[in-house]
Formats: structure tokens, C-alpha cells, sequence
């Protein structure tokens, strides 16, 4: 499978969407940088990340989250958080990465 | 900077800095605090503005200590003694981000016409009203 990354925020471009849409069921997004504005709940585009829970794994990068002063209790229900260590983990585990710039 | 505005009594102008951009992921939000600082020592009359991911620049909360990166987020709380009290937060910007007034930083300002009381410096206004903010500044300068 592919370990998709987004690092930009959904409210100025449209990484997040077309990973999205491209993502094949069970396999793993990382959202990073600004692309962890993606997984707070209530926004415009949190619907989509729900639906999109639903079929793949989700996870957004918690050093990233934390400078950008957003808990994990403002999350999107399903995405899981992650350190660095846990990105390579993600990265070891599947067969490349696709990162959506 | 023009020499007319730097004429001792000059004509004081209306600035604006408007910021758009979310603090980290690019160099604008912190780029327009270092230009901000300075315009400010040429007493003139500044706002700033906060509109679509600028208000990310607010969050209270901000803990770099995990990615390596200056957190410039306390400098917000400091404009105030640099006489820039006027911080307009678009309340659309903030919905359409599942954020609210409540998830910013409590910034403060001492006024010194009032006993020194501290007061709120954000101003929470809807699209319209940031439209016509917007409107009557001199110089509107993007970030």
C-alpha cells in the first residue's frame, strides 16, 4: 500500500482533497506541517476527512499539531496522532510514499 | 518608506496589515510581525487583520518545542505597547476552520486614556465588516 503525506493547509489548496480521492481503501494518510489543519473537526472540509476514516487509516503528525496550538481533542474522530518515530514506522510499513505537495 | 511620511508632524496614515497565511508552514506570518515592529516606530495609525488561514497566527496553545522552530506566537500579546491595539479576526475565517473566538490567545493592551485598564485587542468582525475595514485604510499592506 501507499503512505500518502499532505503538508498543506485544505483551505488554500487542494492537496488534501485530491489525496483523498486518490487513496485506495486501507491505506495510510499522514497529515503534516500545515496539512494538520485537516483533521480538525468542525471545518469545512471535515466531513470529507470523516468519510474518508472510514475506509483508510488516518494520522496526523503530533509535533506539528502541537506548534500550531491545536489539541488532539479537536480532531476529526478516527485520525490517529503520531511522532516522528511513528512516521518512519508508516513510511517502513508501506511499499512507497506519495507525498501531495 | 517615503520622506514625506517620516516629516516630523506628517500626515498620519491608516495602515493595515493584512495576514492570510497559517504561522509555520511558510516565513509570511513571521515576516509580517518583524514588519509590523518596525513600521511601528513611525507612529502611524496600524491595524492588523486576520483573515482565511491568517487566523491560525492567534491560536493559543502554540508549543514548538517538537519541531524546532521559534514560537513568535507571545509576540502578538507585546503590540500593544508598541500602540497597535486594533487586531480584527474575521468570524467566518475562524468557522469555516472549525475554530472560534474562544480557541485565540487572550491579547491585551493597556489604555493609557482610560487608567491603564487592559483591554481586548482582537475585534471579532464578519466579512462585511472586515470589508469595510478594509475600505478605509490608506495603505493596506499583504502577507
Amino acid at each position: 500500500m501507499i503512505l500518502h503525506t499532505v503538508n498543506k493547509s485544505p483551505f488554500e489548496r487542494t492537496a488534501l482533497e485530491s489525496c483523498l480521492d486518490h487513496a485506495q481503501p486501507g491505506s495510510a494518510v499522514l497529515m503534516l506541517e500545515d496539512g494538520v489543519y485537516g483533521a480538525v473537526a468542525g471545518s469545512r472540509v471535515a466531513d470529507k476527512v470523516a468519510q474518508a476514516a472510514k475506509d483508510c487509516k488516518l494520522y496526523v503528525l503530533g509535533p506539528d499539531l502541537a506548534a500550531r496550538g491545536i489539541s488532539q481533542d479537536k480532531l476529526v474522530a478516527g485520525v490517529g496522532v503520531v511522532d516522528y518515530g511513528g512516521f518512519v514506522d508508516l513510511a517502513a510499513e508501506n511499499s512507497s510514499v506519495q507525498a501531495w505537495l | 518608506m517615503s520622506d514625506e511620511m517620516m516629516d516630523e508632524g506628517g500626515k498620519v496614515k491608516k495602515f493595515l496589515y493584512l495576514n492570510r497565511k497559517a504561522p509555520y508552514g511558510t516565513i509570511y506570518a513571521l515576516e509580517s510581525l518583524e514588519v509590523v515592529l518596525i513600521a511601528a516606530a513611525f507612529d502611524q495609525d496600524v491595524s492588523l487583520a486576520f483573515v482565511d488561514d491568517g487566523v491560525y497566527q492567534l491560536c493559543k496553545g502554540q508549543d514548538t518545542a517538537g519541531v524546532d522552530m521559534k514560537n513568535f506566537s507571545p509576540t502578538y500579546n507585546a503590540l500593544g505597547d508598541y500602540d497597535i491595539t486594533k487586531l480584527y479576526v474575521e468570524k467566518e475565517s475562524l468557522e469555516e476552520r472549525g475554530l472560534s473566538v474562544d480557541d485565540l490567545m487572550d491579547i491585551v493592551y493597556e489604555d493609557e486614556d482610560d487608567d491603564w485598564a487592559e483591554k481586548p485587542s482582537i475585534r471579532l468582525v464578519s466579512r462585511t465588516e472586515m470589508a469595510e475595514v478594509m475600505e478605509q485604510q490608506d495603505v493596506i499592506l499583504s502577507f
